[in-house]
């Protein structure tokens, strides 16, 4: 992609929902349908543009390392911004694009009308997400990291009532206090390496003296614990299922992917700054990993067994789910990775179809009331249009709601399980498959952590039979919830992008080994990030 | 000078975390507050500490880049200040609106039972 328009492609994610959020705020919040078009037409680009990024990153072939940058007012690079996409981030745009889409869809048929100013913050939750996995630049990825937090602070908050301002409270405060240490992390890896831009972080780490070794690693770990935090890792993520449920459920299935924004950091600062070719400062992260990540995963299933909600048992799902990746990591292994980031992409789709599924599903067999909808707390406050058209604003009903949800549900189920045919039982085979490859040299470790993701399955499974029982397969004499069209279709569209995720299996697996071969080798990235200026931007490397 | 600087975001810090950790809103909300002020302090030292140097360099001459002082911590710590202080306001008004639904300041929204 040399020249013209194409070019400013890999800013488009960042630019287009801020923009648009502007605009949004300029809106009166009783021109719905204009907002409404306008946020589903900015979604719909964005899953457009994501699409071409992630076809771009497919055009050099298999085995090709592929990395395209972008550098904001054409500075060269360790002095000037940049913007990178391999095949990690371009992934991960996609995967963000669809799920805002999907959400937004969702949230179209009620949600986006419990409270004020819901496009705007959503549209700038986007563009901070796009931001942090485009970024090249630690202070940058602070600075998306800030943005997307805000907008996650206001959507907490969304639909008001005490159970949401009190999880919202706490969500706050932790999330600053972390930010906190982000700082303190940046700045320490500043003081001894002299840089923030992560290629030319990734060429100074061999050669940090080994007296400042110790600072290095310090700056790094107080960094990852901040990741760590938003990723959930056991002890630091108790804050999140909480969280999580007391979100409505279009933002906590966006949400599923803030909590991947975490991993997807570890990933990228570990295999690029501390990989193999790091020197003395190499892999000093991975037992940690791998220990605090197989404790994320028993805390979590446990935590399955013992939810006592839909929206609970999905919230340490999340937490199963990013303990798996963090173990992952923890391997350093290159064939469990790209399972992990097969398993990546079908947890995250399922996370977020199962919210929005347990919403149908609770509607239908929990008093309407608490936490849906509640007095406002400031004068000003928008007051929702949900109470006065509850009945007729749901859109197009579609028949045989009860045999749909309970359909969509078994497929959540089947996903987060990790039962055959479906994506999820690919992504944990693969992973376990790389586990065995390396048996020769497979410690204790291994075993458990074989043995903790067959354990969260079952515990996934046996709590969604539970439930699923109890809500959808015993009759009572509560009306079946209608389903409309806009509600239907967005659960349709993630549960197909499984479907097309098993389908496609194979050439998913490849791309995922090409994504992380791109990963362990540092020069691919930073050759062509800190490729002179001379060379024409959005280079791709040799 | 280091160790006024030390001292300084060490007190910070440690008043902020004792803070941090109280059961009232407010008291979180001066404990965060405390805790943004040190780390900003943090970050203006890892810039290393030079006095009377100037952050800009001047314009045609030859520059001597141990003439000046590291400008890069200077933008960091502009951004972290404009940041802390934005989320600060923002804890502010979820705290206002916690006490409005509650009726009570504990982090909580419950009093502990005696």
């Amino acid at each position: 992609m040399t020249g013209g328009w194409m070019q400013h492609l890999v800013v488009l994610p960042i630019v287009l929902p801020l923009v648009a959020s502007a605009v949004m705020l300029l809106l009166h919040d009783r021109r719905l349908r204009l907002r409404s078009s306008l946020g589903l037409a900015t979604t719909a680009l964005l899953v457009l543009i994501a699409s071409v990024l992630f076809y771009q990153t497919l055009a050099g072939g298999p085995l090709q390392p592929w990395v395209g940058t972008y550098r904001l007012g054409d500075w060269a690079a360790p002095f000037g911004i940049v913007l990178v996409v391999d095949r990690l981030s371009a992934l991960m745009l996609l995967l963000t694009s669809v799920l805002g889409f999907t959400s937004l869809l969702y949230a179209l048929a009620r949600w986006d009308r419990s409270g004020p100013r819901f496009h705007a913050l959503f549209l700038l939750l986007l563009m901070g997400l796009n931001g942090a996995f485009l970024t090249g630049d630690l202070f940058n990825l602070f600075v998306f990291f800030e943005v997307f937090l805000a907008a996650s602070y206001g959507l907490v908050l969304h639909g008001s009532g005490q159970p949401r301002v009190s999880a919202g409270l706490h969500y706050i405060a932790i999330n600053v206090a972390t930010s906190l240490l982000f700082l303190i992390g940046v700045s320490l890896l500043y003081g001894v390496t002299g840089t923030l831009n992560m290629a030319d972080l990734a060429m100074r780490i061999p050669n940090v003296p080994p007296e400042d070794v110790m600072l290095l690693e310090a700056g790094a770990a107080i960094l990852g614990i901040a990741f760590l935090v938003k990723a959930g890792m056991w002890p630091l993520g108790l804050w999140l299922p909480r969280t999580y449920a007391a979100a409505a459920p279009p933002i906590a299935a966006m949400f599923a992917m803030l909590s991947k924004v975490g991993v997807y950091i570890i990933l990228r600062l570990s295999m690029l700054l501390f990989g193999d070719q790091a020197g003395l400062a190499a892999s000093f992260a991975n037992d940690w990993l791998l220990i605090g990540g197989m404790a994320t995963i028993a805390f979590g299933a446990v935590g399955i067994l013992s939810a006592s909600t839909l929206t609970g048992l999905v919230g340490h799902y999340v937490l199963v789910s990013s303990g798996t990746l963090l173990a992952a990591i923890g391997t350093g292994s290159h064939r469990v990775l790209a399972g992990a980031l097969f398993y990546l992409v079908s947890s995250t789709l399922a996370i977020a179809a199962f919210y929005l599924i347990v919403e149908l599903v609770e509607r239908g067999s929990v008093e309407e009331g608490e936490g849906s909808t509640s007095e406002p707390v400031f004068e000003d406050e928008y007051l929702g249009a949900l109470a006065e058209e509850e009945d007729n604003e749901i859109g197009v009903v579609i028949p045989a709601t009860l045999a749909i949800i309970g359909g969509g549900f078994a497929f959540c189920a089947l996903l987060l399980s990790g039962l055959p045919p479906l994506s999820g039982f690919i992504a944990k085979f693969a992973m376990i498959d790389g586990i065995l490859a390396e048996r020769a040299t497979m410690e204790t470790s291994s075993w458990w952590f074989i043995g903790l993701i067959l354990a969260s399955g079952l515990a996934a499974l046996i709590a969604c039979v539970r439930a699923g029982i109890d809500l959808i397969w015993t009759p009572d004499e509560t009306q079946t919830p209608a389903l409309g069209v806009l509600e239907a279709v967005p659960i349709a569209i993630l549960l197909s992008a499984c479907l097309a995720l098993m389908i496609w299996a194979g050439p998913a697996m490849t791309f995922m080994e090409d994504t992380v071969r791109d990963l362990s080798d540092r020069a691919v990235y930073s050759d062509s990030v800190l490729a002179p200026i001379g060379k024409s931007v959005g280079e791709v490397a040799p | 000078m280091e160790i006024i600087m030390a001292l300084a975001i060490g007190v910070l810090t440690g008043s902020g975390v004792w803070l941090l950790l109280r059961p009232r809103t407010f008291q979180l909300v001066i404990g965060l507050a405390l805790l943004s002020y040190a780390v900003n302090l943090f970050i203006l030292a890892m810039g290393r500490l030079r006095v009377g140097a100037p952050p800009i360099l001047t314009k045609g001459a030859a520059v001597d880049p141990a003439a000046y002082t590291d400008p890069l911590p200077q933008a960091l710590v502009l951004t972290a200040i404009v940041i802390s202080f934005a989320t600060t306001a923002l804890m502010l008004v979820v705290l206002l609106a916690s006490r409005g639904l509650t009726n009570t300041d504990h982090v909580d929204g419950e009093e502990d039972q005696p």
